[in-house]
């Protein structure tokens, strides 16, 4: 996704890509790369994480989850401002291919959401000896893989796809001015409610090898985030244009090949 | 002034006889928040100290519970006789009449639950000093509700199971709503005063105020479209 932020810079003429017959092919050549790129780091990172990094002195193997978990937590975050810009743009320039960017966001997202819940609740098991505690951090998480569901059951529920393409943005900028809002009451309610009991902040400084597996994990999860997110942005356009002579025509290709 | 007045005044009017002229449908969302509070003891026992302390979290969730019930009803009827895309196509800005038939929606169905609350209250033995701070924070809180319900409702309108839709859309939009709602009362209770949980619900019905009818504008003129 950052890609295509940045590209307009470097060149007016990549504007010509916001139409989806241009940016069907850039796609489909782009995806293999970053899914190239994704496996890699996953086998670097993964590596890094469960070989060479050491055993954490307060937690033992258990921490090695954080791996995963923190890669998702941040990458579940980060999606849903980048689809509420997507929703933005497409809104304010009413571009096809920015509403279908959004949607195409929206389950990988969520994934990343129940992921991090999930892996969570592993962790917090040994950790904490519960498997949910109602930590400001835990119940945002739950809130936003609720803003996602409902963000794809809203636009999947409308049959007509411009409809469904401006009320799925309206409903993804609510949310995304919502976000902060549910986080910051949800971290004063646990405050009022419960002390600091447990807490995620008090994580023992981390060695290197800790952070660069982290980081990389991180990487990781951001280009198979733009492979899958590409991959599905052209199923959604082939399914959107399938009336159009240019698809008929790739379609037809794509019969021959087989 | 009165130019933009008339046509607020106009919309709230018809709505709130219009509401005047159904109350069976009124009074079935305040039933219904009754019955939902009163089965809580039944639920989770009848000792009066478990009672008391979940008292503002029932009666918040219920009054939430009974707002979402009524929501559809905010554009429904309007966009099945065809009013709404008469209201849409009159030069009067779209957002002042969306606010006034949110204010006649919350007069007709969230008043209603802020009066019979304190009464309710008394079922669950909540301390009487408590019953104001009840009555403003659900004064404060339910009007925020209407208006995110309300861009949730314009979102489905005419959407097969609209309900439930309506209901994952905006529900956790009211988390913070119900956090600082049922907050203010408990505050209240352990001695730490309510003023901060009120002053933050009075700062998020401006807010909601502002920002949301330009939604809930925004999503009727594509609900129609």
């Amino acid at each position: 996704m950052m890609k295509d932020m940045q590209k307009p810079e470097r060149s007016k003429s990549i504007f010509r890509f916001a139409a989806p017959q241009m940016f069907y092919p850039l796609a489909g050549r782009l995806a293999p790369w970053f899914a190239g790129v994704a496996a890699i780091l996953t086998a670097v990172g993964l590596w890094l994480g469960f070989f060479v990094a050491p055993t954490d002195a307060v937690q033992g193997e258990v921490y090695r989850v954080i791996y995963i978990h923190v890669a998702a937590a941040w990458m579940s975050m980060f999606i849903y401002m980048v689809m509420a810009f997507w929703s933005f743009v497409g809104l304010v320039m009413n571009t096809r291919l920015s509403f279908i960017m959004s949607q195409a966001l929206a389950p990988t997202g969520a994934m990343f959401c129940f992921v991090a819940l999930w892996t969570g609740a592993l962790w917090g098991k040994p950790t904490w000896g519960a498997y949910w505690v109602w930590d400001a951090r835990l119940t945002s998480q739950l809130l936003l893989l609720f803003l996602y569901l409902g963000f794809m059951a809203l636009t999947r529920a409308i049959e007509d796809p411009r409809r469904a393409d401006k009320a799925g943005a309206i409903i993804a900028l609510v949310g995304a001015v919502n976000v902060p809002i549910i986080y910051f009451s949800v971290k004063w309610w646990n405050t009022l409610h419960q002390g600091a009991s447990v807490s995620l902040n008090k994580a023992p400084s981390m060695a290197t090898t800790m952070l660069t597996g982290m980081l990389v994990m991180a990487f990781a999860a951001w280009a198979y985030t733009i492979a899958v997110t590409l991959w599905r942005v052209r199923s959604l356009i082939l399914e959107r244009e399938r009336h159009t002579e240019w698809v008929a025509a790739e379609l037809n290709a794509l019969e021959g090949k087989i | 002034m009165s130019r933009a007045l008339g046509p607020f005044a106009a919309v709230l009017g018809r709505d709130l006889l219009l509401a005047w002229r159904g109350r069976a449908d009124v009074l079935v969302t305040l039933a219904f928040f009754v019955v939902v509070v009163c089965l809580f003891p039944f639920g989770v026992g009848a000792e009066p100290n478990q009672l008391r302390a979940i008292a503002p979290g029932v009666l918040w969730v219920a009054a939430l519970l009974s707002t979402l019930l009524s929501l559809h009803r905010l554009f429904a009827q309007d966009h099945a006789d065809g009013t709404l895309e008469q209201l849409l196509l009159t030069p009067e800005p779209t957002v002042l009449w969306v606010v006034a038939k949110i204010c006649a929606h919350w007069i007709a169905t969230g008043l209603p639950l802020v009066i019979v609350a304190p009464g309710l209250a008394l079922l669950f033995d909540v301390e009487q000093g408590a019953l104001g701070v009840l009555v403003l924070s659900l004064a404060l809180g339910t009007p925020i509700l209407a208006l995110l319900g309300a861009v949730g409702a314009a979102l489905t309108l005419g959407l097969r199971g609209g309900g439930m839709l309506l209901a994952l859309l905006v529900l956790p939009l009211f988390v913070p709503v119900l956090i600082f709602g049922a907050g203010a009362v408990d505050a209240y209770l352990s001695g730490s005063g309510a003023q901060a949980h009120l002053l933050l619900l009075g700062g998020g019905l401006l807010g909601s105020l502002a920002l949301a009818p330009l939604a809930c504008a925004a999503a009727l003129r594509i609900a129609v479209e």
